[in-house]
């Protein structure tokens, strides 16, 4: 197969592409350009796409013996990973960029270019497993090592984009074994840092992050009743479940700590409230997709594991489609789940799909009994 | 055996050449040292700063020989300015154009953030041709205040032939000093650096089949410039180093050769850039060719194809065995849309289209064929390919 390896510069992809080379692909090294302004030297886990990743990745396709070739997809990632991220904050939602990249960057842009270009599959440094069931369809499952496992981030991905896609380092038992397997092979890699936060946020703060680029928008926190308790500086600086930062004077009649539990854009408010009442039980979404083919039953409640975040557990639930709407409701009530975050579903080890959460249902309900 | 139509980025080392430069690298001496053995390395310097002012047409004493354009443009730009400035401090005005290579852009930048210079970016049109009625209008109005004006001879990425003589013609009237970036132009089309007006000119060897590494910065004697770079006061001070006679040598006897098949290699190019322009525009009726009618070196053909990704052109041609290039090689790892095409008043996506085919002393006919051969596939799967912000 003709094989394009994105590489990013860090260790794993420049693993993967040596295990696609070794299985006798013809594979090419593309790293993908996606900030304007790259900085020169990487510092530390932070920061992304600086000129050092660029001539890292570069190094290692060279030692792979493989052509490499640097492409620019950053105007592309400016509107559709990055202003994406800003205007989902804005909505009062709490997205995940990675899996944004995936579903419209690594996985559709680069790989339909990779395709017209001649190309048969791309291969990333994901850890994930592609396997083939009994009657030869392509399924997404766990990688082995479920300290590393990101098949959460590639629940986007569909049966046709299954088809072209390749993640080599899905049977690896640990990510000590990548770096040793990187030493093996000259890989000058083999010891740098691990990419952690958001790669276009190279301090890491998020919420200063964001307050640069959307300004101060000041606001009242109130609580589930309607009372006024404090105000805030923009409700891009609230995620749900979210308790540091709230600036409330007053202590809260049970006298316990107060979480964001809803952010509403509209009204430009903030609404607080106790632990407990961010208990959901249901989460609901109109932008779902199947990862490999669809399940035969979807009319009807069927068991399924329920993932919201990139490292967290994941949890039994139950899913069916209603009105166009994919509905998952979790056994034991859940806490902190944001719109805006996708929901994984999960057979065992297997992806099944995802959807976007769009509202969440309060276990907890007022006594209006408003959804939260 | 790749066909290589990237001459722009560097040419063959001259075979010529080779044979002095490699006798001379074993050769013992610091042409600065007084003793017989340094005289000997410095005879070979001078023999061949001799061949470098034949070549560009000036003194002797004006070449300072240098590591490349680089070295050279930073040497004159920041010298000029810093001493214009130092004389009458009410001259802080740069005048420049936002299609110069980087090794322009960033030392006027530098000075900008750092010594208080006030740039003004020339206005170009579509083509890169800078507007020389608004370059005479704001001497007229402010050539006081003006320290330096610094425009490339020719266009490292689409070939386009600025007058020099003209600007330093304007700018005599006004005593402004005139930098230009010959990098691109030395060894490709007739530069006399005598005739030239110019205050400083950068020339670059590795362009004309001289090793990497080999340059010279053209001097006028009457020229001021501050020292920027300081040490042991090597080439009138201004570019300080142990000077290298192997690579002097292979730099003048380099120079030689270009400047002597200039006219007959020039020529031949013509031909070649005619039949390859003729046969991308049968196969691409929509593109572009960037400098237009415009006066240009013949062996720098760039197009821009409308829908179409220069990396995906230059990927499948690549794969095809032909080595081509999207602009300048210099910000390799960071692909960007060339700042020269957006200077130009490009929009990001037409730039991004962009694709430079360079031609040199040594490119054949079967070069071209070899091209023109690989170009429809390479064309349609770019086409298809499409760009990635659509």
């Amino acid at each position: 197969m003709k094989v394009l390896a994105a590489m990013s510069g860090g260790v794993d992809s420049a693993v993967a592409a040596a295990r696609a080379v070794e299985a006798g692909h013809e594979v090419v090294g593309v790293h993908l350009a996606l900030s304007r302004n790259s900085g020169t030297l990487r510092t530390g886990s932070r920061g992304c796409c600086t000129i050092e990743d660029s001539m890292d990745a570069q190094r290692a396709a060279n030692i792979l013996g493989i052509p490499y070739y640097v492409w620019d997809f950053s105007e592309k990632f400016k509107t559709d990973v990055v202003d994406d991220f800003i205007a989902e904050y804005q909505a009062g939602r709490t997205p995940n960029p990675c899996m944004r990249c995936n579903e419209r960057i690594k996985f559709a842009a680069l790989l339909e270019k990779a395709l017209a270009l001649g190309f048969d599959a791309v291969c990333t440094g994901h850890y994930a497993s592609l396997l083939t069931d009994e009657f030869g369809n392509l399924e997404l499952h766990r990688s082995n090592e479920m300290a590393k496992d990101q098949s959460y981030v590639l629940g986007v991905l569909t049966a046709e984009q299954l088809k072209h896609s390749m993640f080599p380092l899905g049977a690896t038992a640990s990510k000590n074994d990548i770096r040793r397997e990187a030493n093996e092979r000259g890989l000058s890699v083999a010891n740098k840092p691990d990419s952690y936060d958001i790669c276009f946020i190279p301090e890491g703060d998020t919420q200063d992050w964001l307050s640069e680029k959307v300004g101060k928008a000041p606001g009242q926190i109130i609580d589930r009743e309607g009372n006024v308790l404090g105000d805030h500086q923009g409700t891009h600086e609230f995620t749900v479940g979210q308790r540091k930062g709230l600036s409330i004077g007053r202590p809260a009649a049970d006298g316990k700590p107060r979480y964001v539990l809803e952010i509403s854009p509209k009204t430009n408010t903030v609404i607080v409230g106790p632990q407990a009442a961010l208990a959901i039980n249901e989460m609901v979404g109109t932008r779902y997709t199947w990862c490999g083919n669809a399940p035969t039953e979807t009319n009807n409640w069927s068991e399924i594991l329920v993932q919201v975040r990139a490292h967290g557990d994941a949890i039994e639930a139950e899913f069916k489609l209603d009105s166009g709407e994919m509905r998952i409701r979790v056994k034991q009530p859940l806490l902190g789940v944001a719109p805006g975050q996708t929901a994984v579903l999960y057979l065992g080890t297997r992806v099944l799909g995802q959807t976007t959460i769009d509202r969440t249902v309060s276990a907890v309900p007022v006594s209006t009994g408003s959804e939260v | 055996m790749a066909i290589y139509l990237d001459h722009a980025a560097t040419t063959p080392l001259r075979p010529q050449v080779i044979e002095g430069y490699l006798a001379q690298l074993q050769v013992l001496g610091n042409p600065s040292s007084v003793h017989s053995q340094g005289q000997k390395a410095r005879q070979v310097v001078e023999d061949a700063r001799d061949q470098v002012a034949k070549a560009v047409d000036c003194h002797r004493s004006e070449v300072l020989f240098t590591s490349g354009g680089t070295e050279s443009n930073n040497l004159a730009i920041k010298g000029l300015f810093l001493d214009a400035v130092k004389r009458d401090p009410q001259r802080k005005v740069l005048l420049t154009a936002g299609t110069e290579h980087h090794a322009g852009i960033d030392p006027v930048e530098w000075l900008e953030q750092s010594e208080g210079a006030q740039v003004v970016w020339l206005p170009v049109n579509d083509y890169g041709v800078v507007d020389l009625a608004t370059l005479s209008e704001y001497l007229d109005e402010h050539g006081r205040s003006v320290a330096l004006i610094s425009l490339m001879w020719v266009n490292n990425e689409t070939g386009l032939i600025t007058p020099i003589a003209e600007i330093t013609r304007l700018a005599a009237k006004h005593e402004v000093p005139v930098h230009s970036d010959a990098v691109a132009a030395f060894g490709h089309v007739p530069v006399s650096f005598k005739q030239s007006g110019l205050a400083t000119m950068a020339v670059s060897g590795h362009k004309f089949g001289a090793p990497v590494g080999t340059g010279a910065l053209i001097v006028a004697r009457d020229a001021k410039l501050a020292i920027t770079s300081h040490g042991g006061g090597q080439e009138r001070g201004i570019r300080s180093g142990t000077l290298s006679a192997p690579l002097a040598l292979a730099l003048g006897a380099s120079a030689a050769l270009a400047v002597a098949e200039l006219e007959q290699v020039s020529s031949r190019l013509e031909v070649l850039a005619q039949k390859l322009k003729n046969s991308i525009l049968g196969i691409a009726p929509d593109a572009i060719f960037t400098r237009g009618e415009h006066e240009g070196f013949a062996g720098i053909v760039h197009f821009t194809f409308p829908g179409c990704s220069g990396d995906s052109l230059l990927f499948l041609l690549d794969s095809a065995g032909v080595s081509v290039s999207t602009g300048s090689a210099c910000r390799a790892g960071v692909a960007q849309a060339s700042h020269v095409l957006v200077a130009m008043g490009r929009t990001e996506d037409q730039a991004r289209g962009s694709l430079r085919i360079s031609l040199g002393y040594t490119t054949t006919e079967q070069d071209v064929d070899a091209f023109i051969a690989a170009f429809p596939n390479a064309y349609a799967g770019a086409k298809k390919a499409g760009l990635p912000s659509k």
